[in-house]
């Protein structure tokens, strides 16, 4: 008893003096070095992605500009009279420079103001904010059906190479890229709703609405994420480390949890990261496969309607979260892998 | 061996079919009223659609459509890309900080969306479709471009050559550019796919081409009214559409493994 405390006391005094070693005069300017090549790996990373915000503005913004002839006479139609035109064209900004325009542009999306829809009325702001949510939820839903049946399958492939398994999961994953989740969508449909009658048609009405909808969305990420797994794992079974570990007689699944797959998660987060502008596009089309009242369908809605403002607004809100999230990507991938932030 | 016929075949029928489309005996856009979503039978084998048009002979319109979209698309973005990442790796300096930076706004756009804003701004109709996955499709050329230039610039022959006084253009287009083939080929391949995929989801959106003309995509979108009567509008474009996708790519893979690129 007494031997066990005094052991663990023993152990405690030891690294507190190893750690007071480490902080001595030298070390402490590594730290700083470290610390400030941290820092300047941080603000470079941002600064890009300012740039590439500022150039998704401008080009979203420049938009409403290509709409062929006169854009307030496409949005109102040719009924319109000439009133009603030009006062559009003023309430649209549309009359100033192009440079002025520009401007405003810039200056209202900083306050958050996206201006007004031309068929509701109501501030665009407002409508995306009502449907955020369930676009988010999709995505999040789809990203989560493709890590489930990416991890098991690319995992099981490559640990029994050239197996039955491996050759069943390439060959999911080259249907899982070549399906177009318009034609899976409506198809899961017909098999699932129509003729079992166990999951609903469309809409979003509780968990049971969004099983088909986030199948659809995350098949064909899970197809590109398992295959990216088979050959990161494939690589990383291959190292000294991995071997080690085999002698050092660990059992097989602590080889692979903690060994093989926390090596392997480097690339297969920088390809989720790269992956997720796809399933951000394709939630597009799936909301209209399953009338999901999210911003997919609230960007084709305004596009029949011609309600450019709305189109410019959707398209700038799902691009401007994919770069924000590769950017975070971007940084976790420096948080994880210290060769990264270092040699920046 | 038999791995490469089958998509093989199925490719070039999908050539044949779209090229010799307007010499053959077909009807696409013939109603016969009482044959209204007839399923298929051994007189007319994929069925009537819902107007009573024969499914077959608007699969095959569909496949002139995204075949002509797929080569166009491929095309501008393979030559635009080709040329503007060879010029960007090149040059270096501020050309290559300027258009790196073009480049990266391009590729904030996720997916098909900066074509589906595109088309849907400057309305439907096959040019349009194909101006605005060009748009989207340049960028992936031009990334891949540069990156090799880059690492072809400090080749011995490249420095041979401009030590024996070659210009500008002669070193692109002898020493660089035929070394950046392979791996543009390799990128052009799984690029039609993407555009065959996206062609069909633009006109599944409404967004592509425009009635009479046929297109898998706005087959797919017109059947999903009539599934449960006639499920055969849906399964036949999808099917086909499927097909050919699935058959690029599994050609893609083989010309990877032939051309032995593993960097991508």
């Amino acid at each position: 008893m007494y031997n066990d405390e005094a052991r663990r006391w023993e152990r405690d005094i030891f690294f507190v003096s190893q750690w007071s070693q480490t902080l001595c005069f030298t070390d402490l300017t590594r730290l700083l070095i470290q610390l400030s090549k941290m820092l300047s790996f941080l603000f470079s990373r941002l600064f890009s992605t300012l740039i590439v915000i500022l150039g998704v503005v401008t080009l979203v913004f420049l938009l409403i500009h290509m709409v062929p002839g006169d854009p307030v006479q496409a949005m109102l139609g040719e009924s319109a009279t000439f009133a009603d035109q030009e006062a559009l064209r003023v309430s649209l900004g549309l009359d100033q420079p192009l440079f002025i325009q520009w401007q405003s542009y810039m200056l209202g999306l900083l306050q958050g103001d996206l201006g007004n829809s031309l068929y509701s009325k109501s501030p665009i702001i407002e409508m995306i904010w009502e449907r955020f949510p369930a676009t988010l939820e999709l995505a999040l839903a789809g990203l989560l059906v493709a890590l489930v049946l990416a991890l098991p399958l690319g995992s099981i492939a490559a640990l029994r190479k050239d197996s039955v398994y491996d050759n069943g999961s390439m060959v999911f994953a080259l249907l899982g890229v070549s399906i177009p989740n318009f034609w899976l969508g409506p198809m899961l449909i017909y098999l699932f709703s129509l003729t079992f009658g166990w999951l609903p048609v469309s809409g979003n009405e509780g968990f049971s609405s969004l099983i088909l909808p986030a199948i659809t969305l995350g098949t064909a990420l899970a197809a590109i994420l398992a295959r990216m797994i088979r050959a990161t794992l494939l690589e990383v079974l291959n190292e000294d480390y991995i071997r080690t570990a085999r002698a050092k007689g660990l059992r097989e699944s602590a080889i692979i949890i903690h060994h093989a797959l926390r090596n392997a998660s480097l690339p297969i987060i920088t390809i989720l990261g790269l992956q997720l502008g796809t399933l951000l596009g394709g939630a597009v089309i799936t909301e209209i496969v399953f009338a999901w009242p999210g911003i997919g369908q609230l960007t084709i809605e305004s596009i029949e309607r011609r309600d450019y403002p709305v189109v410019q607004a959707c398209i700038l809100l799902i691009s401007l979260s994919y770069v924000l999230v590769n950017t975070l990507t971007d940084l976790v991938y420096a948080w994880l892998d210290p060769r990264v932030r270092y040699s920046a | 061996m038999p791995k490469i016929i089958i998509p093989a075949t199925v490719l070039i029928l999908w050539f044949l079919v779209a090229v010799l489309g307007p010499w053959l005996p077909l009807q696409p856009n013939y109603i016969i009223l009482p044959n209204i979503l007839e399923p298929p039978s051994f007189v007319e084998w994929l069925g009537y659609d819902d107007l009573g048009r024969p499914i077959l002979d608007r699969l095959i319109m569909g496949a002139r459509t995204s075949f002509f979209v797929a080569f166009g698309v491929i095309s501008v973005s393979l030559i635009v890309g080709t040329l503007v990442g060879t010029l960007s790796g090149w040059f270096g300096g501020y050309i290559d900080l300027i258009i790196v930076r073009f480049m990266d706004i391009f590729l904030a756009f996720p997916g098909i969306l900066l074509a589906i804003a595109l088309s849907g701004i400057l309305g439907p109709g096959i040019e349009n479709v194909i101006f605005a996955l060009s748009v989207v499709g340049w960028v992936g050329f031009a990334r891949l471009a540069r990156a090799q230039t880059l690492s072809l610039k400090n080749r011995d022959h490249v420095l041979a050559a401009i030590a024996l006084g070659a210009n500008t253009y002669r070193i692109l287009r002898y020493h660089i550019i035929p070394l950046l083939l392979a791996p543009l080929l390799i990128e052009a391949t799984f690029g039609i796919a993407g555009v065959v995929i996206a062609e069909a989801g633009l006109s599944f959106l409404g967004l592509g081409v425009q009635p009479p003309m046929a297109s898998w995509g706005s087959m797919i979108k017109h059947g999903t009214s009539y599934m449960l009567m006639a499920p055969h509008m849906v399964l036949a474009p999808g099917l086909v559409l499927l097909l050919v996708v699935l058959s690029v790519n599994i050609l893609g893979d083989k010309l990877r493994d032939r051309l032995d690129i593993h960097s991508m």
